[in-house]
């Protein structure tokens, strides 16, 4: 009786520069299979399907939770984390695919550094004045924390960029994108953070911002942590047309 | 007038924590992480921090606080530094709160806590069941802010590899890999402060994440850095069993009222749902009345295995028992651990508010680490400093749930000023250091790198690696007999011989997490010795570490600190006197209140 066995095909690249090519494995199937353990099994035995030997796939890994946000991918065409990606519940062959929207560092892994330059431009943050002792911070409504919790837990793993049609490139001037403009909401809730909320929302009416959003809605369903994605968006956006109008007040 | 420079190996809580208390102090900091710092291990804790706030009016006080870890670390601990972590810990709280961290609050609107394991009052602060998660992003956001006004400098995506120490035996700074590249580089610093988190990689498999191999400390103990208490391991009673990774379910389950058990009757095949109360027996309850469930994790590890191992008790004979939360009220659920229920539902299928949830120990953390000098967390070479889980020196022979956190905070915010004021007041710096020294490291290193790439034996990494973490889970975690050491002593002799003969299946220079790892595996297999030996060396039973044929602990012989040195190519182990001057030991017990 023939072992069950689970395809893997990779789309692979040795590099940014390098034309990406696949590769085909055939691995033993296990119970509770996920992704990241086919990628080892890749690793422990590196030779395609029909037996000709090539390298470990690179990809990005770290907590194999759905916490740290590393192994995004697109699985099947859907963008999602390979560690909770359970073999049994994906149609076979299981495609692998390296996110589309960052620039490819080898195989599966890719540059996301503009998710964290996007956090900087908008000033995500609480600007505390040091870290020395002044005594306990704000009180808050125990239904704002649950708000705010929710919104804490993005993991700027990628998935909302890579399923958002307006996301073009991860240059200065490209859509920002739905994880960071969440992040502001965030900021702007905290009683603290609130206090500076107008430099934040300045940061999203620049090129790039709040107003590049078309309304598609896909990356409230690609969200790993189903964050509220599309509510974030809208309450920014009310968020920024009253400070375009307050700033035309006080200016 | 010379610029001071500060380096700092790994993003977690303690290195982040660092490096914003170099910042404030006007020292430039360069930040090393192999991975983006926001996706540090710190990220996976999930119970709370602990703070002797008293905001449930139980009385509550630090000093409670103090006892609480220094009995249930089984008074190894040296004890001044451990009271002064207790006594900054509220403070460390209200700082995480300022800094925006979303902690559960009550309906008055301040900070909710809970109860943990090894305690019998709520200290404990929590947001939902991720708590790591918000702290590290917290801290994360913060040195992104000093980023951006050009005081931080981060070198995410490159891995430590070894320090540069000149002739004098002082450290001038460091040689990393640049992951990408493959290229070796060194960067000079005045001084270096290692936060390189947990070792959980040599166990094979465990709670910790891909990059928690204890390689960094490994490199730094075969340069003269010491490692103290190596053989103290926590293992974690309730993990999710998995091939790749044992997640953890954590003790917060149990705070908020979930109860341990397993079928009276070991044939019973039933759900767990449908087994009638009386037919369960829930063992930590009925064997520790007081601390009931959260006993803390040696204890409840040891009675899991006892269930399992000697009672034959597991889950349809398996290496399981039930962590149930289905009495829990929804609400409670939600509002409290939704993070950890939500892990069990994604990587196994089933709704834990309707089954039980089927767990088993795991390894989960290090008390043992660099050993430090109990004051500002130097190191044994001077310019080196550690904080956070990759050195010793808070939490003794066992470390209770939720102590970490705090550790992790106050270590590193005590290393970042230390380190700044010895580079400050250093006559000559790094910048003095004849670029030969640099060079000389710089040349090992990528002759190491050269001599894996190169090599054409027969011997595969994960293979050796496979090995490595069964001899060490099997024979040194939960129970220690002395025959079965030496075995694995000699096991991980033999892997080191076969480690010589690997044959990388990535010989590129790009991006190559083959020979990464290879590099981690050669230092794993070392630090795995440094280990063993002490839980060897050590005939006693004390906290995490439990010998059968020396069950009891041994003050009088064994109340030392290990202290690992490495000396002419070889281990040896030294001892060191506990300083106990704030509390005298005395029997620790948790059937009843201490």
């Amino acid at each position: 009786m023939a072992e069950k066995q689970v395809i893997v095909k990779v789309k692979r690249q040795v590099s940014q520069q390098g034309a990406p090519y696949w590769e085909e494995f055939a691995l033993n199937w296990r119970p509770s299979m996920n992704v990241i353990i086919c990628l080892r099994d890749i690793a422990e035995n590196p030779v395609t399907r029909d037996g000709k030997k090539t390298t470990p796939v690179s990809y990005d890994s770290n907590c194999l939770e759905e916490v740290c946000g590393s192994c995004a991918m697109l699985i099947n065409g859907k963008a999602r984390m390979a560690c909770s990606a359970l073999v049994d519940h994906l149609e076979q062959p299981i495609r692998l695919e390296p996110f589309s929207k960052f620039p490819v560092v080898r195989d599966l892994a890719v540059d996301r550094q503009f998710m964290f330059d996007s956090l900087r431009r908008v000033k995500a943050w609480i600007p505390i004045d040091g870290s020395y002792d002044l005594g306990e911070g704000p009180r808050m409504a125990p239904e704002t924390q649950e708000k705010a919790y929710k919104l804490s837990t993005c993991i700027s793993c990628g998935s909302c960029l890579e399923v958002c049609p307006q996301v073009t490139g991860t240059g200065p001037r490209d859509f920002i994108g739905a994880a960071i403009i969440s992040q502001v909401r965030l900021f702007n809730m905290h009683p603290t953070g609130a206090m500076h909320a107008g430099e934040r929302l300045q940061a999203l009416m620049a090129p790039g911002g709040v107003q590049d959003c078309a309304n598609a809605q896909n990356c409230v369903k690609a969200c790993p942590k189903q964050i509220p994605l599309t509510e974030s968006i809208a309450d920014v956006n009310r968020q920024t047309w009253k400070q375009a109008l307050l700033g035309w007040l006080i200016g | 007038m010379r610029q001071p420079k500060i380096i700092v190996v790994g993003g977690g809580l303690a290195g982040l924590m660092a490096t914003i208390r170099v910042a404030e102090a006007g020292v430039p900091v360069d930040l090393f992480s192999i991975v983006p710092v926001k996706r540090s291990h710190s990220v996976c804790a999930q119970g709370g921090i602990n703070a002797a706030k008293n905001q449930k009016g139980e009385g509550d006080t630090t000093a409670k606080h103090f006892d609480d870890t220094i009995y249930g670390g089984d008074f190894l601990a040296n004890q001044p530094l451990v009271k002064r972590m207790c006594e900054a810990a509220p403070g460390i709280i209200d700082l995480l709160d300022r800094m925006g961290v979303m902690f559960n609050r009550t309906p008055e609107g301040l900070l909710d806590y809970r109860r943990f394991g090894g305690t019998l009052y709520h200290r404990t602060a929590f947001a939902g069941a991720t708590t790591g998660q918000q702290l590290l992003y917290a801290l994360d956001e913060q040195v992104r802010r000093h980023e951006s006004e050009g005081k931080v400098k981060k070198y995410e995506g490159y891995t430590f590899l070894s320090a540069v120490i000149d002739h004098a035996g002082v450290c001038r700074g460091i040689c990393a890999m640049d992951l990408r590249s493959t290229e070796v580089r060194t960067f000079a610093a005045d001084a270096v402060i290692f936060c390189t988190g947990g070792i959980g990689a040599i166990f094979g498999r465990s709670t910790n994440s891909v990059v928690c191999t204890g390689s960094a400390q490994s490199a730094l103990f075969q340069q003269g850095v010491d490692y103290a208490n190596g053989e103290f391991i926590q293992v974690h009673p309730t993990a999710i069993p998995g091939e790749d990774k044992l997640r953890l379910m954590s003790e917060s389950a149990r705070g908020e009222g979930g109860r341990v058990w397993v079928p009276r009757n070991p044939r019973d095949s039933r759900p767990g749902k449908s087994i009638p109360d009386s037919e369960r027996f829930y063992f930590l309850e009925e064997w520790y009345p007081k601390y009931g469930n959260l006993v803390p994790r040696d204890i409840a590890t040891r009675a899991i295995h006892r269930i399992v191992y000697q009672d034959k008790l597991g889950l349809n004979g398996q290496a399981a028992v039930y962590l149930d939360v289905t009495h829990i009220p929804r609400e409670t659920l939600d509002r409290k651990l939704e993070g950890i229920l939500e892990i069990y539902q994604k990587f196994l299928g089933v709704d834990p508010r309707e089954e039980p949830m089927k767990v088993f120990p795991a390894m989960h953390y290090t008390m043992g680490g660099i050993w430090v000098n109990g004051e500002d967390q130097a190191t044994s070479i001077p310019g080196i400093y550690a904080a956070g889980e990759c050195e010793y020196q808070y939490h003794g022979a066992n470390r209770l749930g939720a102590n970490s956190l705090v550790s992790c905070i106050f270590g590193g915010g005590i290393a970042g000023p230390a380190a700044a004021k010895y580079a400050k007041n250093l006559e000559k710096g790094a910048e003095s250091t004849e670029s030969s020294v640099f060079d000389r490291e710089r040349k090992r290193q990528e002759e190491a790198n050269q001599a894996l790439i190169s090599q054409d034996g027969s011997e595969n990494i994960m293979a050796i690696w496979r090995e490595l973490g069964e001899t060490m889970t099997e024979h040194v975690t939960v129970t220690r007999v002395n025959k079965n050491l030496e075995g694995a002593y000699n096991k991980l002799l033999e892997l080191q011989q076969r480690y010589r003969k690997v044959n990388l299946s990535d010989r590129s220079k790009w991006s190559n997490q083959t020979l990464n790892f290879a590099r981690e595996l050669g230092n794993m297999l070392l630090l795995a010795r440094v280990i063993t030996m002490g839980a060897h060396a050590r005939n006693e039973s004390r906290g995490a570490h439990y010998k059968p044929d020396f069950p009891n602990r041994d003050d009088a012989n064994w109340l030392k600190t290990t202290r690992a040195k490495w000396a002419n190519g070889d281990i040896q182990l030294t001892y060191e006197a506990v300083d106990i001057s704030m509390i005298a030991p005395r029997p620790r017990r948790y059937d009843v209140a201490k």
